[in-house]
């Protein structure tokens, strides 16, 4: 288990994933998160972190960071970083979700299910880089 | 993951194990188109195994349903455990698609 404060930065690209998503689960695995809200919280990330690495720097290699430590208040909080282009994905419209097959559309899921998890995400642009803020609340949503 | 696939019948039964996130989508994907090009159309999910689905795993699916759709195939969905099937909720791809607690139980409908 990965004791917090803890930061990582690594290259902004796929191969990336896992490692991210491991470092996550074991910071927030020391704070006595359970293992559902765990396997929630890690879909959370691997979609924000997909759209890091597609869209983030479309025509240079970046990096991206992620903080896992506490916010003024004392409550658990994850920050996931880029200096890529200024990009706030939760600004995207949600899918429809009532849609049939032929008519449903392939995109926008990703971002969606990030706000169902973890709905009191933010976002905000700082000194060059996207910020995106995710408070941790123990408990399971789904 | 891990994908196991065998004939019942007119069905396929594609088995998954493990995960489908974004690294191993393609290859699920893969393996469909694979087997739709090969003439099996009446495709049967086993998702018992299937301990984590991202949205780019139902992007898979979704294209490849539309895929079938066009040939008059089929695609069915059976075990989807908790994570899995919670995915499959919040997405409405619980709505869109059959899903059957067991394969035995979706094979029947075909």
């Amino acid at each position: 288990m990965t004791q917090i404060p803890a930061h990582i930065r690594v290259p902004a690209n796929i191969d990336s994933l896992h490692t991210l998503l491991a470092f996550v689960w074991s910071c927030l695995e020391s704070q006595g998160i359970g293992q559902e809200r765990l396997r929630e919280i890690e879909l959370a990330m691997e979609e924000i972190l997909v759209n890091i690495f597609k869209y983030a720097y479309p025509d240079r290699q970046g990096e991206v960071e992620i903080a896992c430590g506490f916010d003024d208040g004392g409550g658990l909080q994850v920050e996931v970083s880029d200096h890529g282009i200024p990009f706030n994905s939760l600004s995207l419209g949600n899918p429809d979700l009532q849609a049939g097959i032929a008519e449903r559309n392939i995109g926008g899921l990703g971002v969606f299910f990030v706000k169902q998890l973890v709905p009191a995400i933010r976002y905000r642009w700082e000194d060059g880089r996207n910020i995106l803020t995710l408070p941790i609340d123990p408990a399971a949503l789904l | 993951m891990e994908i196991t696939v065998r004939k019942e019948g007119s069905a396929t039964v594609v088995s998954v194990k493990g995960r489908i996130d974004a690294i191993t989508a393609g290859e699920f994907e893969k393996g469909l188109i694979a087997l739709m090009a090969g003439g099996d159309c009446m495709l049967v999910l086993n998702f018992n195994g299937l301990e984590y689905i991202s949205s780019a795993g139902l992007r898979s699916i979704l294209s490849t349903a539309k895929q079938l759709k066009a040939k008059e195939g089929k695609m069915l969905f059976a075990g989807l455990q908790g994570p899995v099937k919670d995915v499959f909720k919040i997405s409405g791809f619980g709505s869109i698609f059959k899903i059957y607690d067991t394969e035995e139980e979706a094979l029947r409908q075909l």
